[in-house]
């Protein structure tokens, strides 16, 4: 860390790969799959929270969450302040996250998706959208089944273009 | 979150954040462009010789309709200037292309490639080649959202084509069932009527198909029938929509003239 932080180069690559999770996260699936689409920039976020805390925080989380917001038509601040929650308990977290091994790291990103999913839901139904059923949680059970290999990829991301 | 539901200066930084977001909807769309246009490039040449006497006899038995409507449509408005009653008018319409869907499988909405840059407004319906789809419910500067007849917020005023019965189109966020409200027991509903727009709103213009009715449950226990109808719109399907141009009534309250007014004094 002798390097100044803009310094250490990467920022371009970080904000690449939010902007291939925000195209992720709305390309067009089959009805059926419709239910278990990844929350793709959630999932990006966590990685980058859990890697580089000093550089992607709640800020981020935060822009990040406003974008999302209009991509999904809810309510301005929605995704927002969800993806806040989700980037503040990673930073609270992150330490002990480097430690586990990969399955229990899936279990923890399944966990923090699904806060997620649940804080989303609950605003989402109070500015009057009607929800069916549990089914909302599908998608934070997908997160965690991929995050091993999101996990991977993000690894080699990082390491190739020596961001730090 | 407040702010952006009871403000409309939000909605303004919304639309600029959704420009932003532009660029990526339009490289999302791209494979989906790509695939047909790739498919278009290597069609069988006996497939497109098949399909082009298909449209052929498609499109003149629709010639055939047009000129009885066009009769019918004079001999409407000579009875309808008979009966002193309003003409009914013909609305503009403009092609506009889907580019996306909203992810959030809780929300049925669209989008589409115009925004208020392309003159699209708040409310405008919109069609496809079966019917009612929706109507506009939030604009960008390229781009705006549909909000299909489907969704579970979405109601819209209808009637039956056979009997001009009235009633109210509920989406309830399934793609392929909408619900009729409030329909009598002894109500004269049927399967397999056409159900069109009445126009009561002022929203959708009047006469357009919206669905066919699919089941009709009459529970005495029930003080309303339960009525469920098909969309005859294909809503996941069409990618090429019409954006009806008609005059909305939120937009243009309508002017009190001055006489009028002195004189109720």
């Amino acid at each position: 860390m002798n390097k100044p932080s803009s310094g250490t180069g990467g920022g371009f690559i970080i904000l690449a790969t939010f902007l291939i999770g925000l195209m992720l996260s709305q390309i067009p699936l089959p009805h059926m799959f419709e239910w278990a689409r990844p929350e793709w920039v959630a999932l990006i976020l966590i990685y980058w929270v859990m890697a580089l805390p000093h550089r992607v925080g709640m800020g981020t989380a935060f822009f990040l969450g406003l974008l999302l917001d209009v991509i999904k038509g809810s309510v301005l601040g929605l995704n927002a302040l969800s993806l806040t929650i989700i980037a503040f308990l990673t930073l609270l977290l992150h330490q002990r996250l480097r430690m586990f091994p990969l399955a229990q790291q899936a279990l923890m990103v399944m966990v923090l998706v699904g806060i997620n999913q649940l804080l989303f839901h609950w605003m989402q139904a109070i500015t009057g959208y009607t929800g069916e059923a549990l089914i909302f949680l599908l998608p934070s059970i997908i997160s965690g089944l991929l995050w091993p290999w999101l996990f991977v990829v993000l690894r080699g991301v990082r390491r190739v273009f020596r961001i730090r | 979150m407040a702010a952006d539901l009871y403000s409309a200066k939000v909605r303004d930084s919304r639309a600029y954040l959704s420009l932003l977001l532009t660029p990526l909807q339009w490289i999302v769309d791209v494979p989906s462009r790509v695939a047909g246009e790739v498919s278009e490039l290597v069609v069988d040449r006996r497939l497109l010789i098949k399909e082009n006497t298909y449209l052929k006899a498609e499109a003149l038995q629709l010639e055939l309709k047009t000129q009885q409507n066009a009769a019918l449509i004079q001999e409407n408005d000579r009875l309808r200037a008979l009966l002193k009653g309003a003409g009914r008018v013909q609305y503009d319409v403009g092609l506009v292309e889907l580019i996306g869907v909203n992810p959030d499988p809780f929300q049925h909405q669209v989008i589409i490639n115009q925004g208020s840059e392309q003159n699209v407004r708040l409310g405008q319906p919109v069609l496809d080649a079966g019917g009612i789809m929706g109507q506009v419910t939030e604009l960008a500067h390229y781009t705006s959202r549909v909000m299909l007849i489907t969704d579970a917020r979405h109601a819209l005023p209808v009637e039956i084509n056979r009997n001009g019965f009235r009633s109210i189109a509920l989406g309830k966020g399934q793609l392929d069932e909408l619900e009729l409200n409030y329909v009598p027991d002894t109500a004269d509903v049927q399967v397999g009527d056409l159900v069109v727009t009445s126009g009561l709103a002022g929203r959708f213009p009047r006469g357009y198909p919206v669905a066919e009715i699919r089941e009709v449950i009459r529970d005495p226990g029930q003080p309303f029938a339960k009525v469920i109808i098909t969309p005859t719109a294909l809503l996941d399907k069409s990618r090429h929509l019409l954006l009806v141009d008609m005059p909305l009534p939120l937009e243009e309250p309508a002017p009190v003239p001055d006489e009028s007014a002195t004189g109720v004094e």
